[in-house]
């Protein structure tokens, strides 16, 4: 690991200022992700702006919903009342990801903010266009088992990507449309959740739409129907304590068997966690059967294409789909 | 800006280390691993032998009971602190990267891995490791959960053991030991290689189910 500064801040404007006006610094949230990547020399910031002290860990019912601070533990999140009461895809996300110590750990908004687990991106012998732009793609052609299948396209093959997002919890927030604040140097700003990540293009080195210096705040949630039929099934190579191959978020809001409104997202698929909207507008109104899900499993994986060892996900990925779909309709 | 946020500047400015001195130790530090920037380094005309010193920030933070007042630098992980600065060999390093839970110890209460937390973190924190968590101490009786541990043969080599059991304590207290299933989801952060994970499980539902308070 390099050497690097450390400053602690109390206030999130200290924060931001810490962090906008030097070039190579960082924000330190659980340190999960971030000093895991300084240890292996992917990352090397001079200066880490520890922001555990902030008082952005609060978990608190709004007019519209629930507000989840930046810096609340994914054990926190997962655990609390409200969260498993109202927003139980969430909690079930959240306790599918990593271990009961590094979910102690990890807070949400740097689960928001983790770097791929691509094999390349972490070894700095090898090319990428992540880690370094313009250095090629080792994964295209080689080790892409639990690479992309959506969105990768780019106009510009030299800079490709076919890395995924590894967050569970972010296929919860995807699909249950929720808000992003953020503060930065000019203010506040809201960001819905299906644009704080962002697909390779021809620029694969920006995970996200987040500016630099701008720190996460916290996670809005709006009110939602889906409590009794929600599910988060992720298909992985053990079971427990593994990335996902394949993830899907599933919640319904079903009269009698009849979908009035679903919400769905996919993750490991993707460069971002990758929301279904066309298959929710498909479910519309549609019976919840096993025949109905099989038909969305198709408008779902309309444009999906493999990189060779990574083919399997596209069996996998429907397969998952219908599976969730049918947990969520059984649910109550 | 108020005069808060002033305050907060200066004091973030003079809890931060020099930064000159930085911009070398930080050429220095990649010395080491890569060519490319070990040629920098020379290019600059930096010595090698800055190299060896440091650069100290003051920590305070209780562990097993005892508050410590140390110097060290930013980038020493709470493992490394414990186990090259105080001699706290029990906790032990696996993989170093967070996968295998070898280095488990409580902060404030908490199972966290050790080996991702920079111990400047742990700033005004109570630390327990496996040294600290028979309550009368190293010397005295063992905690339940050790002797659990021994009495259903919870190990063969041995090196994953004291994590094993700091995580089964936590496990317990969480209140997540009710069956065999959910002690096997809730210890999935633990890696065994001698594969002792049966015995693992019986040892925790033994103590789980004595009742005693752990
Ligand atoms: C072995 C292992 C297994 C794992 N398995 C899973 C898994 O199965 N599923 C899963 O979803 N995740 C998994 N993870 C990843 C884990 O969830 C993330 O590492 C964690 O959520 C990161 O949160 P953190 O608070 O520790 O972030 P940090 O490491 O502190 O920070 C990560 C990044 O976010 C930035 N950041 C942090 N907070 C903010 C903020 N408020 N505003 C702006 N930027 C911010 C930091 O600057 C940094 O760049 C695993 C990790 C490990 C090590
Ligand atoms: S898939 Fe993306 S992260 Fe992986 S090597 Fe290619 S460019 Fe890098
Ligand atoms: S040594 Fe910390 S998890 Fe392996
Ligand atoms: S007892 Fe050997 S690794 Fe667990």
């Amino acid at each position: 690991m390099n050497q690097f500064q450390y400053v602690r801040v109390t206030t999130p404007k200290a924060a931001v200022a810490a962090v906008t006006k030097e070039n190579n610094s960082l924000f330190l949230a659980g340190g999960t992700n971030l000093i895991d990547l300084m240890k292996r020399n992917v990352m090397s910031p001079e200066k880490l702006v520890d922001i555990n002290k902030l008082p952005l860990n609060t978990i608190e019912k709004t007019a519209t919903g629930l507000r989840i601070g930046a810096l609340a533990k994914n054990t926190a999140v997962a655990e609390h009342e409200l969260v498993r009461k109202s927003f139980p895809l969430l909690s079930m996300a959240l306790n599918a990801g990593a271990s009961p110590q590094l979910r102690n750990m990890a807070t949400v908004g740097g689960n928001m903010m983790q770097r791929t687990r691509c094999g390349y991106f972490y070894d700095t012998a090898m090319p990428c266009n992540k880690r370094e732009p313009g250095s090629g793609c080792g994964a295209i052609g080689g080790y892409n088992r639990m690479h992309a299948i959506f969105g990768t396209e780019s106009s510009d093959r030299s800079s490709k990507c076919i890395a995924v997002h590894p967050s569970d919890m972010c296929i919860a927030l995807v699909a249950l449309d929720a808000t992003v604040l953020v503060s930065g140097s000019k203010g506040e700003r809201r960001i819905p959740f299906i644009d704080f990540h962002r697909l390779p293009g021809d620029a694969p080195e920006k995970d996200n739409t987040l500016q630099k210096g701008e720190l996460i705040m916290a996670v809005d949630l709006p009110n939602n129907p889906f409590a009794d039929h929600s599910h988060y099934l992720k298909v992985r190579d053990r079971a427990s304590y593994a990335f996902a191959l394949v993830s899907v978020g599933a919640a319904l809001n079903l009269k009698g068997n009849t979908i009035q409104e679903a919400r769905l997202a996919m993750g490991g698929v993707s460069h971002k966690p990758w929301r279904l909207t066309e298959v929710e507008q498909f479910l519309r109104g549609k019976p919840a059967t096993e025949a109905t899900f099989r038909q969305a499993a198709d408008v779902a994986m309309k444009g999906a294409k493999g990189y060779g060892e990574n083919d399997f996900k596209l069996t996998m990925a429907p397969n998952t789909l219908i599976d969730a779909l049918k947990t969520a309709a059984k649910n109550a | 800006m108020t005069n808060q946020d002033n305050n907060e500047e200066q004091a973030e400015n003079s809890g931060s280390s020099r930064r000159g001195f930085l911009k070398q130790s930080a050429a220095l530090g990649a010395f080491a691993m890569t060519p490319p920037s070990a040629m920098k380094a020379v290019d600059t005309g930096l010595h090698e032998k800055i190299a060896t010193a440091f650069e100290q920030m003051p920590l305070q933070v209780e562990i097993n009971g005892t508050l410590q007042r140390l110097k060290i630098e930013p980038r020493v992980t709470l493992l490394d602190l414990l186990r090259e600065q105080l001699n706290l060999t029990g906790t032990k390093k696996g993989c170093d990267l967070g996968q295998c839970g070898a280095c488990t110890v409580h902060v404030d209460g908490q199972r966290v891995n050790a080996c991702l937390t920079l111990a400047m973190t742990t700033e005004g924190c109570k630390v327990t490791t496996i040294e600290g968590l028979a309550p009368a101490g190293p010397d005295g009786p063992l905690h339940p959960m050790q002797e659990a541990f021994i009495k259903h043969d919870g190990f063969q080599c041995g090196y994953c053991t004291p994590g094993q059991i700091m995580s089964a304590v936590a496990c317990i207290r969480e209140g997540h030991a009710d069956n065999p299933d959910e002690i096997r989801e809730y210890m999935s952060g633990n890696i065994c290689r001698c594969g002792a994970y049966s015995n693992i499980v019986d040892a925790i539902m033994d103590v789980k189910k004595g009742g005693q308070k752990v």
